[in-house]
């Protein structure tokens, strides 16, 4: 049974349709990466599976179980986690507190799990302390990815990880999703980093025009010379 | 979009049955106080409604037009009425052939010596004064000079209340005091609208709730200027008084000059309204971000709109406390003032110049006719209780029975902001290509 | 030295005390600024209401102050502060919460508390009338004269008993909510939704129920402020204009939807307002021998006259938003 499975998903804001029909499936321990032309509609995909968009049709299951317009916060319950773009961190909460708030809704083990983040994030052991909103953008977004870590999620949602990051962190951000990924953890993310991100993935999805123009593995649209050429910059 | 578009059409074209009903049920409601109360008092009814209606065009186009909240009219109207009072009421000899005037003079040349020197003294860093330093001169001088000043202040003013009372008036005709009251209430509009539109809308609330509680603390104390608390009265109105023409006629002349302002300030509303500086007005309201990045002066238009608005409030409250022919700061009150033209302008529909009229009539008679009711009500509570269960009602009854009226008019505020929000005539937004 | 004895009670004590009263409600004002995002005009009336439902049970319950040993007021303030909390959570659930879920603009919201502002005011003004009335209704209002060990200090610096119960209280008030929102899981995720609602709402954190606990704190604070207020001077059921324009300045000071600027914003429009009406003529007159003889000390030095000090806050609020829109401590709201 796929992880994640989305079938003929339309949808958008306000009438508008962004997404086209879009398919995806992940299966558990996989990683999927998301690419295409702005406007595509990779990051309204990801968040009409977290619900935070009107799906008009198609449907999308998690392990099997029907998720289509399920509220947020039950998908996190379900074992969802979802890193938005932006804002993703509570800037003047510590950085602990900020997991914390990631575990929210289960509090106990709270401390198990602190510790394996800080295994999966080393450089935010030692500034636990301090409010998140004065570490550098790479460290802010391992804060993200920690807190959305904290439910123990069977699937990690993330919104380009990697956007506004200088290319050594990038790579550092890319290693760490492997490291997760490695740990058990799907994942399904956007990334503006095509090559990049096609290079760890084992499924890749281009979109354009909010339907699938290309699915296989990473490798393979890595190696298309079609996909090279109109989406990988040549 | 092209279906939504013409129904907006033939809706335009329509009678507008609504406004028609909404008016024929407040004429009726208007003969009904006539048939009942007589035509003295619903002629100063109308009247008083009248100048409310002023004030509260005033609101509406800061509420209505552009967002903004203000929650100090009664401020404005308070400095409305004291120009009424200043510039309507006769001389006052013992205080002019005394040497105070000279005094007062010097000491306001004093005043404008200090503010000439504070200001020069933050300048001092040009002629190479360290910026710290010079903050602490300037901040030092201030204190002091203030100190000073008021000092003199204190004693000049001490005087003209001993040996003359108050500086009494300038006795002039009073419809000069009512273009008066519009200035400085919009000059005082535009000290405050500086400070406040630039920042979010909750701080330009506060601010004004704050100054009209200083401006009627001023008002109230400077006995020297406006008498306080021992009131003055009559000012004379602009029109002929009651006492050469009987009170209904008089009052209907002084009703049909308050309709010739209201309906001079509802043309000039209208054009400017419908005119590509309304347009702007309310693409800055619907969405600042993209008027902005269209690159219009968005502070400018926000200062032009509260400052008219506040220059109305003027006019309408020298309207107001002229007609009532007298001049009592501790007459104006959060609840009469503010937030009953509050209640007139979300009633009516705010942004609706013609909504707000009729908000401001019926909400006036509702208020005037629910005092009476209000004491009725209590009056069969007391007699029921006294009767039914031996209760004992406290002595001042009556005086709490009118308190009744401030939880109504709360809770009127709740209601329409949760079922009506835009009020019982929406305003019509017209539709370009 | 007597003049300075003047000084700590006119200034150092009343300071204190208005301060106190200030940092509570700037807290409270503060608290629903970070959750709910507008101004809360109804907050002063909700400290009247507080103080009236303590006034209610102590004249039903006068003989309670005197079993533990404490003015009644006091007795009757915790279940007056649940129930006023109960009060403010019901008023939230039928005003404010329509307005929110219809996505209205933070300002109607404000007008929406306007409107339960005035609602309050007619409803206290119904029962309790509009005369001032004592708090202590069973008791006496001690005064403790703490007479100062020097020659030639004579007076007794003076501190009520409120005023002592209230800087107990304050500071009470202050550690245990310093603790609810650093250790608590609850208060975590207040100051998590107060940084980011939408990541908050993401993360699992129900926000209606941080919602209903701001208002409880809110409301909590707010009675524990209105009584110690009425318990000072008197209970007035009409000071909630007054109250409200300092109290707002002194949350803006502070940095809007930061509790311990709050705090500080409070002392500092609470002092601010001392000393601008004191009368300085009273401390430099023991020195007018020696000041030239062109100098004479008119016998009026205040700043501003008491029946002015409304223009103090106003000033201060103005100066802030002029020069650091964000408040001393950087707030978050602006």
């Amino acid at each position: 049974m796929p992880l994640l499975e989305a079938r003929d998903v339309h949808g958008g804001y306000g009438g508008m349709n962004i997404l086209n029909g879009v398919d995806m499936t992940i299966e558990a321990n996989e990683i999927g990466v998301i690419v295409g032309p702005n406007g595509a509609g990779k990051s309204t995909m990801l968040k009409a599976i977290f619900g935070l968009l009107n799906v008009s049709q198609g449907e999308i299951r998690l392990r099997g179980e029907l998720i289509t317009n399920l509220a947020p916060n039950k998908l996190v319950h379900l074992g969802m986690g979802f890193v938005p773009q932006e804002n993703n961190i509570f800037p003047s909460l510590s950085v602990e507190e900020n997991l914390e708030m990631g575990a929210y809704i289960r509090p106990s083990g709270v401390s198990r799990m602190l510790e394996q983040i800080y295994d999966f994030f080393p450089p935010l052991l030692e500034k636990r302390r301090q409010p998140a909103g004065e570490l550098s953008g790479g460290q802010r977004q391992m804060v993200a990815m920690g807190r959305a870590l904290m439910v123990e999620p069977s699937v990690l949602l993330l919104d380009e990880p990697t956007a506004g990051l200088s290319p050594l962190f990038m790579n550092e951000i890319f290693e760490r999703v492997k490291k997760i990924n490695a740990a058990g953890v799907g994942i399904l993310m956007v990334e503006q980093h095509a090559k990049q991100a096609l290079s760890i993935a084992h499924k890749g999805f281009v979109l354009a025009s909010g339907y699938n123009r290309f699915t296989d593995t990473g490798e393979a649209l890595l190696n298309d010379p079609e996909v090279a050429k109109s989406f990988l910059g040549g | 979009m092209t279906t939504s578009k013409t129904s907006d059409q033939t809706t335009s074209r329509r009678l507008p049955l609504r406004e028609l009903f909404l008016f024929g049920a407040l004429l009726v409601a208007i003969l009904g106080v006539y048939a009942v109360m007589g035509p003295a008092y619903s002629t100063r009814m109308l009247v008083e409604a009248a100048c409310y209606a002023i004030i509260a065009l005033g609101l509406t186009i800061q509420w209505g037009y552009a967002g903004q909240f203000n929650a100090g009219v009664m401020g404005f109207v308070a400095l409305g009425g004291f120009c009424a009072m200043f510039f309507g009421i006769p001389v006052n000899e013992a205080f002019w052939d005394s040497p105070l005037p000279g005094e007062l003079g010097r000491v306001l040349l004093y005043l404008v010596g200090a503010v000439l020197l504070v200001w020069g003294a933050t300048k001092l860093d040009r002629l190479g004064v360290p910026k710290r330093l010079r903050t602490i001169i300037a901040v030092l001088l201030a204190v002091v000079l203030y100190l000073v000043v008021i000092s003199m202040l204190r004693g000049v003013t001490g005087q003209i209340q001993s040996q003359a009372g108050f500086i009494g008036g300038l006795g002039l005709p009073s419809w000069i005091g009512w273009i008066a009251g519009g200035a400085l209430a919009g000059f005082i509009g535009y000290f405050i609208g500086h400070i406040c539109l630039g920042l979010r809308s909750d701080y330009l609330a506060i601010a004004t709730l704050g100054i009209a509680e200083i401006i009627k603390a001023f008002l109230k104390n400077s006995d020297w200027l406006t008498r306080g608390t021992a009131t003055v009265s009559p000012l004379p109105w602009p029109t002929p008084g009651p006492s050469d023409l009987g009170f209904v006629l008089a009052r209907a002349i002084y009703l049909s000059l308050t309709a010739v302002v209201i309906a001079g300030i509802f043309f000039l509303l209208h054009r400017a309204y419908h005119a590509p500086w309304g347009r702007m007005i309310r693409a800055i309201r619907d969405n600042e971000v993209s008027s902005a990045a269209m690159g219009k002066d968005i502070n400018r238009r926000r200062m032009e709109i509260f400052v008219f608005g506040c220059i109305l409030m003027g006019i309408g409250g020298a309207a107001l406390t002229n007609f009532n022919s007298i001049f009592d700061p501790q007459g104006y009150l959060p609840l009469n003032h503010t937030f009953l033209v509050l209640v007139m302008v979300i009633l009516g529909g705010p942004g609706n110049n013609l909504g707000t009229i009729f908000g401001a009539v019926l909400v006036y008679i509702i208020w005037l006719m629910s005092e009476p009711l209000a004491l009725f009500l209590m009056n069969v509570a007391v007699y029921i209780g006294e009767g039914w269960f031996g209760w004992d009602p406290p002595a001042n009854i009556s005086s709490r029975a009118l308190q009744a009226r401030v939880f109504v008019i709360g809770l009127l505020i709740s209601l329409v902001l949760r079922y009506a929000p835009r009020g019982l005539m929406p305003e019509k937004v017209p539709h370009h290509q | 030295m007597n003049e300075l004895v003047f000084f700590i009670n006119n200034v150092v004590v009343a300071g204190s005390v208005t301060g106190s009263i200030y940092a509570m409600g700037a807290i409270g004002v503060t608290l629903v600024f970070s959750i709910m995002r507008f101004a809360h005009f109804a907050h002063a009336d909700m400290m009247t209401l507080g103080a009236f439902v303590v006034l209610l049970l102590s004249l039903a319950f006068p003989g309670a102050g005197s079993v533990v040993g404490l003015p009644t007021a006091i007795v009757m303030l915790p279940i007056a502060m649940v129930v006023t909390a109960a009060i403010a959570v019901g008023i939230d659930k039928m005003f404010y919460k329509p307005l929110r879920s219809h996505g209205v603009k933070p300002i109607v919201i404000v007008i929406g508390s306007l409107g339960v502002t005035l609602m309050l005011q007619g409803l206290l003004r119904l029962f309790a009338g509009t005369s001032p009335q004592n708090m202590y209704v069973a008791e006496r209002k001690e005064i403790y004269r703490l007479e100062l060990p020097f020659e030639a200090v004579t007076r007794p610096v003076i501190v009520t008993e409120p005023q002592v119960i209230l800087f107990i209280l304050v500071i009470a008030a202050v550690v245990g909510l310093h603790l609810f929102l650093n250790k608590t899981r609850t208060g975590k995720a207040m100051r998590a939704m107060s940084d980011n609602p939408d990541l908050a709402r993401a993360s699992g954190i129900n926000t209606n129920h941080i919602v209903s606990v701001t208002w409880i704190i809110v409301g909590g604070l707010a009675t524990m402020a209105g009584t110690l207020l009425s318990m000072d001077v008197t209970f007035k059921p009409d000071l909630s204009f007054f109250l409200l324009l300092p109290i707002f300045a002194a949350a803006i000071v502070g940095g809007v939807g930061h509790p311990y600027g709050a705090i500080a914003g409070g002392f500092v429009v609470g002092f601010a307002e001392t000393l601008a009406v004191f009368n300085w003529a009273v401390l430099l007159r023991p020195f007018q021998e020696r000041l030239p003889d062109w100098l004479e000390l008119p016998n009026n030095l205040a700043f501003v006259g008491t029946e002015y000090k409304i223009v103090v806050p106003f000033f201060i609020l103005v100066a802030i938003l002029v020069w650091r829109p964000t408040g001393i401590f950087k707030g978050k709201v602006i």
